[in-house]
């Protein structure tokens, strides 16, 4: 089992002739993703790596059977490229777009209320399901089959983590990046609630940085519902006020979303917190040698 | 991307939102003739930064006569401001507002803003007005009322009136503030703002309601779609490093410290400004060389990082998804070929292309310490920098 994508998903990718999403493409396919279409308007018709090119989503949709897009569409077309997917009806989406305007960002998640697709991102890695199915840019090599569940809102720290993990044989079920805007589709109790139903995650590793309040929300959702252990890393701890720190979420604004703040949470809320970037797979596996789950987590 | 607080009193005035007469001077004698042409009983000379609290620090002052125009803009003209936002270095005030002094019965708190939480935009109010909001929040929470806006429909005129009711504003002048409300939140749409402060608002004694303050942030995001906001950054108002960074798309932010670092991804370039920190080394910048980057831009990053001379040290960490390893290499390569690697410099490469990468710096003959995590890595610089 796994967590919103399989063996068995089908991807569609939005903006499959930019290349962006040329290289992601090849390098999806070779990961072993089903990708059964490509959206460009205009281009219907042509083929990309072998993957057939349709002028809008529905077309694509009622062709192949693509139930997931992918969005690699730059940013001033991206918003529109989620609401096409949206009224598409795919069951996820995953943007990897970054720099969509906040307030385009606002109408696509009022457009989004009361629709069935949900939307990962954006400006986000994407999600990959070990050996299954790897949806975005991480690179492939890094994830192993296991029983780890990663979430993240930073891209490269995801691959850090997951990667950790990795070296030390524990493998991930699947690794999400929820993305570092400050108006995103899936938050991290989105993501955790899915970790706590499927079967194969024995534990979480939950990735935040400065700005909001989404990890301290996160955290007191962790100690009222959440029977898995997780561990924590917060980046930012060094940043000053008012900098925004790359992300547009990023930014310690009006003395709030503070590392120092989010630490403290997540400590009081029973969640272990990596010192350290470097050993967030170090303090996980340490975390779950105390809760006896080690020898269960460890992929063989 | 922040502007002054002329230029935001100027859009609003776009908008019908009424603020009070003034213009921008640049000298005292041109204080001296805008404050001749609004020909008010007093009038307010303001230091033009890009951060609040100038009222306290000594940037805000009152003029009773024409004479008194004139001494206050030389006294604040080239003055190095410092307030709560600024940080300790100040900052030195190039521009000044004149303005037609208003008779101020009341101040009100007025805020729009993108709230994460909602993903809506959200109005803010207060009757404290003139105060800091924080301190308003953490005393007197029960004071501050929110509207949050449907996209669809917009601000909608009960809302205003609500928010009005909310604030205390006296019942003659409800309509008059809800209409304002909405000019606000148009400008605040249309311009793609993503924070637009107006403390105070002000009820005058003429029964008017002002805007006496416009604290605009634009979304950087969504720049591309308003040349005319892109016109109005002042770039006396940035760190030149930052400018530089930004002319090829990187995000880069001056620190105090001494090891320079070069990252892909805001989040592991924070982390790794904080791993720094932990063995005990001070991050001189924040660096993002971003997911698109070219051999050159990486070069551009390289050359602005040694443009410090704080610098003693160069930590680069790459963790390659869209980023290749190799291209940061050969980027790394031809700066340090170009500019003269003067201080150590530790490279961590992990991700996609990583063994061409590692394969190129070696064969670069250059001096690089090569790192096999980001611990490792850390620790390296900070030790060789001392």
């Amino acid at each position: 089992m796994s967590i919103y994508i399989n063996k068995d998903t089908k991807v569609l990718v939005q903006g499959i002739t930019g290349s962006t999403a040329f290289f992601h493409t090849k390098q999806m396919l070779d990961y072993g993703t089903k990708i059964v279409a490509g959206v460009t308007p205009g281009k219907g018709g042509t083929f990309v790596e072998g993957v057939p090119v349709f002028n809008t989503v529905i077309d694509a949709v009622e062709q192949t059977g693509a139930n997931v897009s992918v969005i690699y569409v730059p940013a001033p077309f991206a918003a529109d490229a989620i609401l096409e997917a949206v009224d598409a009806e795919l069951d996820l989406v995953v943007c990897i777009t970054e720099h969509i305007p906040v307030l385009d960002m606002v109408k696509v998640k009022r457009y989004m209320e009361g629709k069935k697709t949900r939307l990962i991102g954006p400006n986000c890695p994407g999600v990959v399901t070990a050996d299954e199915c790897k949806i975005g840019i991480m690179p492939g090599y890094i994830h192993k089959k296991g029983h780890v569940g990663v979430v993240s809102r930073s891209g490269t720290l995801t691959y850090e983590a997951v990667y950790q993990l990795t070296v030390a044989g524990l493998g991930q079920t699947t690794a999400v990046g929820i993305g570092g805007d400050p108006v995103n589709g899936t938050n991290f109790i989105d993501v955790l609630k899915e970790f706590e139903a499927d079967s194969e995650t024995y534990g979480v590793i939950m990735i935040g940085e400065i700005g909001g309040t989404a990890e301290e929300e996160a955290a007191e959702w962790i100690k009222a519902n959440m029977t898995k252990p997780v561990v924590g890393f917060i980046g930012g701890q060094t940043a000053p006020p008012g900098k925004r720190m790359g992300h547009a979420g990023a930014i310690i604004s009006g003395g709030k979303g503070t590392a120092k703040e989010k630490i403290e949470k997540l400590n009081e809320c029973g969640i272990e917190v990596a010192p350290t970037p470097a050993v967030i797979g170090e303090t996980f596996i340490r975390v779950i040698k105390e809760k006896g789950l080690y020898e269960k987590c460890k992929t063989h | 991307m922040n502007i002054h607080e002329y230029q935001g009193k100027e859009i609003l005035r776009q908008y019908g939102v009424a603020v009070p007469a003034g213009r921008v001077a640049f000298s005292p004698e041109e204080a001296v003739k805008v404050a001749k042409e609004l020909d008010s009983k007093v009038t307010v000379v303001k230091a033009q930064i890009h951060a609040g609290g100038r009222g306290k620090a000594g940037g805000v002052k009152i003029a009773k006569n024409l004479e008194e125009v004139r001494s206050y803009a030389k006294e604040l003209l080239g003055k190095i401001l410092v307030t709560h936002q600024t940080g300790p270095e100040g900052k030195k005030v190039k521009r000044l507002y004149i303005e037609a002094g208003s008779d101020i019965k009341k101040e009100y708190y007025l805020s729009f803003l993108v709230d994460r939480a909602t993903s809506r935009v959200t109005v803010m109010g207060s009757e404290e007005g003139g105060m800091d909001i924080e301190e308003v929040a953490a005393t007197t929470p029960e004071k501050i009322f929110k509207e949050i806006v449907d996209p669809v429909v917009g601000l909608t005129e009960f809302q205003a009136r609500r928010l009005a009711f909310n604030m205390n504003i006296p019942n003659h002048l409800i309509n008059k503030t809800a209409k304002l409300m909405l000019g606000v939140y148009n400008a605040f749409v249309e311009k793609d703002a993503s924070i637009l402060e107006i403390n105070p608002l002000a009820i005058t004694g003429e029964n008017e309601v002002q805007a006496l303050d416009a604290k605009f942030n634009f979304d950087s995001n969504a720049l591309y779609r308003h040349k005319d906001i892109v016109e109005l950054r002042d770039f006396d108002e940035e760190d030149p490093k930052e400018i530089e960074a930004s002319k090829y798309d990187l995000n880069y932010v001056t620190l105090n410290g001494n090891i320079g670092c070069m990252v892909n991804g805001a989040g592991l370039a924070m982390s790794t400004m904080d791993i720094i920190g932990y063995y005990g080394g001070h991050p001189a910048n924040f660096l993002d060389v971003g997911g698109s980057a070219t051999a050159e831009k990486v070069t551009e990053a390289f050359k602005i990082i040694l443009s410090d001379s704080n610098v003693k040290g160069i930590l680069v960490n790459i963790f390659g998804g869209i980023m290749k390893c190799d291209v940061i290499a050969e980027g790394v390569i031809v700066a340090a070929k170009e500019v003269g690697l003067s201080v150590p410099l530790v490279v961590r490469l992990e991700g996609t292309n990583v063994n061409l990468g590692k394969k190129l710096l070696k064969e670069s003959g250059l001096n690089i310490v090569a790192a096999d995590s980001l611990g490792d890595g850390a620790q390296k610089i900070v030790e060789l920098v001392g």
